[in-house]
């Protein structure tokens, strides 16, 4: 960009302002919408048609602000024409950022393993910081359109373009099939649609915000989806806070329920409710996860944080390098609004549950548990609990059971502590159905970030840069388009098999990321010396390695074991193995591959007792290694290329790499 | 040699980029390292033992800070060195 002249500057505050005056009348307009609905319950609207208004209420919305801002041009639609400033960058990535996995899943999986579940609130924020300190805004000043783009300038051309397409197909694709299986989860439960409908009904909506408009209708999306996301997050948690300690912040409150927690917890053991081997006290440390694990789940989320695509991509958008940086600050402080909240949701639901149902009698359960429980999504004594009679005869069955239900009773899947807060604590429908959008929008818009990272991908880097470079700007977009409909189409027909490990997926696709891409991107930037050939290498073992322990682990166990010198995993608190390697190998099944997760071994045998979601562990080292050894042995990069990373290290200039457009 | 403004603003960007490396890894890992000692305290008026709390809220507010922080130090390193944008 040229000097600015003090009318551009100018002109940039108006545009700030008119943001400011969208998006204000926005926020508006969507809490009267709240209250309208929440008039509506009092009338006796029936709670079917409250959440049909919420869905397809903000649905309308993202979709009409999808259509506005549709483009023909090449660069708005790729980086949203580099206008996006700081602050609406960092709301629109924190939509990005925080998934239906973010949204529904972590307080479930914090309120079950109490401090381990932690590692993932921790994991899923510090990785910013190596994305504003070693990655983003260097990215940002070459100016590329993907980051496969970033790898072909500076590793020599094609082959490290192409494995970088690769490895951002293979973890981002992962990762938008699980936002779709999201997307279809909500809408079926509360809208009662059958789930296949509800995943292409999700997949219109998606398809609605990216197509026309690219990155930069996606852009203005997300950051309305932000808005709705968050109100939804902090309303219910706000309320329980206010009702129970008096005071509506429950981030600082929520020290409070956790001492009434562990009181509750010896409670528990004293009244026989609970027993020393099934309670896991909520506050201590690595009784779910080993220490090993613990932290390493950290460092993979971090590290791949600041190596997944559809994060890097999002600093593309700024006006600058500076205001780059000053946005990943504000994305963090976007997420950490949600993320410092879900250790508080996660205490006050199970402040909640310990109790109102453990120690209550079995006849006397709430009506609400068994629309859950019909999906069977809570089971009391071993049986999904449709309805009271069923519970009850599921507790009657047991022999010497008191009639109160015990720890051991109630089980409760952790997607349900979100979703169903609201009525574990009476609070009016209302307040459901706003929870249900939230997770829409959160799901919604990590799937519109991923799907654009994965056609962008294929249609820039693939069609225009490998195969037709002279093709014109029309049909350079239809091709993008085109493509982004397939790819959409692709990962909600992989989401409505419901396929097993969706979850466990997240996790991979981190891993993959960080193996893949991290170590070419950081020495690409932060060693000169780093060469083609190095980095190419460093490339194929770091991301080889790391996909041969994940496919081996969950697909091929049994021939882990025999060939490859895997053992058992060990349980964090006794320290035993989780699996009798020897007896499950004498199975006749032990040696099968692809088995389902019924098979004895799957997910359970790895190398020094490493969970295979940590599998960039052993990856990323490598990649450095092989990057530093390789680069070593051959010729120092060319003085253009050294040119480019000296350029890309000074913010001022223009970017490197200009496109036409 | 007299190194070149260029390659002293690049060394000076890694000092900071190592300085504020290790802030992330302290307050990342090391000090949950220690969370069952950390346990033994309570956060005052809060009520959180101080090793959960530091994992569930500290360390994440350290983070959001040192990022604004960093922001500013990284420009002004730039605009000393003359390669900061023009505003």
């Amino acid at each position: 960009m040229a000097a600015d002249t003090s009318a551009s500057a100018a002109q940039r505050a108006g545009f700030l302002n008119q943001l400011g005056r969208m998006y204000g009348i926005y926020t508006g307009g969507f809490l009267g919408f709240i209250v309208l609905i929440a008039v509506l319950e009092q009338l006796g609207i029936p709670n079917r048609i409250l959440g049909y208004l919420f869905v397809f209420f903000t649905l309308a919305v993202y979709a009409i602000i999808g259509v506005a801002t549709r483009t023909a041009q090449v660069s708005e639609y790729y980086v949203a024409g580099r206008v996006v400033p700081a602050f609406y960058n960092g709301m629109a990535t924190g939509a990005d950022w925080m998934s239906a996995a973010s949204f529904v899943g972590m307080a479930g999986t914090l309120f079950l393993f109490g401090y381990d579940g932690i590692a993932w609130v921790l994991g899923w924020t510090g990785g910013f910081v190596l994305v504003s300190i070693l990655v983003g805004p260097y990215l940002r000043k070459f100016g590329a359109y993907t980051v496969p783009d970033f790898m072909a300038s500076r590793f020599g051309g094609n082959f490290a373009r192409f494995l970088a397409v690769i490895v951002l197909v293979c973890c981002s694709f992962t990762y938008v099939t699980a936002q779709i299986y999201g997307t279809g989860l909500i809408a079926s439960r509360f809208l009662g649609m059958q789930f296949e409908i509800a995943v292409f009904a999700g997949l219109v909506g998606i398809l609605l915000c990216a197509m026309l408009g690219g990155m930069k209708a996606v852009t203005w999306t997300q950051i309305a989806q932000y808005i709705v996301l968050i109100v939804a997050y902090l309303t219910p948690i706000v309320i329980l806070s206010s009702k129970k300690y008096g005071v509506p912040i429950p981030e600082l409150t929520y020290g409070w329920a956790i001492q009434d927690i562990t009181a509750r917890e010896q409670e528990m053991l004293k009244a026989g409710l609970a027993t020393a081997t099934n309670l896991k006290p909520h506050v201590q440390p690595f009784i779910n996860y080993t220490p090993l694990n613990f932290f390493g789940i950290i460092f993979c989320m971090m590290v791949g944080t600041a190596s997944l695509p559809h994060i890097l991509m999002r600093y593309f958008t700024t006006p600058s390098v500076r205001e780059a940086r000053q946005s990943v600050g504000w994305s963090l402080f976007f997420i950490f609004l949600l993320y410092f909240s879900a250790p508080a949701y996660a205490a006050f639901s199970k402040l909640e549950v310990y109790q109102n149902i453990i120690g209550s009698q079995v006849t006397a359960l709430k009506p609400w548990l068994f629309t859950w429980g019909e999906l069977g999504l809570i089971q009391i004594c071993g049986k999904n609990a449709a309805n009271l009679d069923a519970a009850v005869a599921a507790c009657k069955a047991i022999a010497g059971h008191p009639g109160v239900v015990r720890l051991q009773d109630f089980v409760i899947n952790t997607d349900v502590i979100v979703l169903s807060t609201p009525e574990i604590a009476g609070l009016p429908y209302v307040i459901s159905g706003l929870v249900a959008a939230g997770g829409l929008a959160a799901a919604l818009s990590t799937a519109d970030g991923l799907l654009l990272a994965i056609a962008n991908a294929l249609s820039h880097d693939i069609y225009y840069k490998m195969l037709d470079p002279n093709a014109p700007t029309i049909r350079r977009l239809t091709v993008a388009r085109v493509l982004l409909f397939f790819v959409a189409v692709a990962a909600a027909a992989t989401a409505a098999t419901k396929p097993s490990d969706i979850l466990a997926m997240v996790g991979w696709a981190f891993s993959l990321a960080m193996a893949g891409n991290f170590p070419a991107l950081v020495m690409g930037i932060w060693w000169k010396r780093a060469t083609t050939a190095g980095a190419v290498a460093g490339i194929i073992a770091g991301f080889g390695l790391c996909l041969f322990y994940l496919v081996t682990t969950r697909y091929f166990p049994g021939a882990g074991v025999k060939y490859f010198g895997m053992d058992s995993l060990l349980n964090p608190v006794t320290g035993k193995p989780i699996v009798d390697i020897a007896k499950a190998m004498a199975l006749p099944n032990a040696m099968e591959n692809f088995p389902t997760l019924a098979h004895p071994l799957a997910n359970k045998v790895g190398w020094f007792n490493l969970n295979n979601i940590n599998c960039g562990l052993l990856g990323m080292p490598l990649g450095f290694l092989v990057i530093w050894v390789v680069s070593l042995m051959t010729k120092p990069p060319s003085k253009e290329v050294q040119a480019l990373v000296d350029e890309i290290r000074k913010p001022r200039g223009r970017t490197v790499l200009e496109e036409k457009t | 040699m007299q190194l070149s403004s260029d390659q002293v603003h690049w060394k000076r960007t890694t000092r900071l980029m190592f300085l504020h490396l290790f802030i992330w890894l302290f307050f990342g890992y090391i000090v949950h390292m220690f969370v069952n000692s950390l346990n033994q305290y309570t956060v005052p008026v809060l009520n959180f033992p101080l090793g959960f709390y530091m994992a569930a809220q500290g360390s994440l507010i350290v983070f959001v800070v040192m990022l604004f922080v960093f922001a500013r130090q990284q420009d002004k390193i730039d605009r000393e060195h003359g390669v900061a944008e023009d505003d």
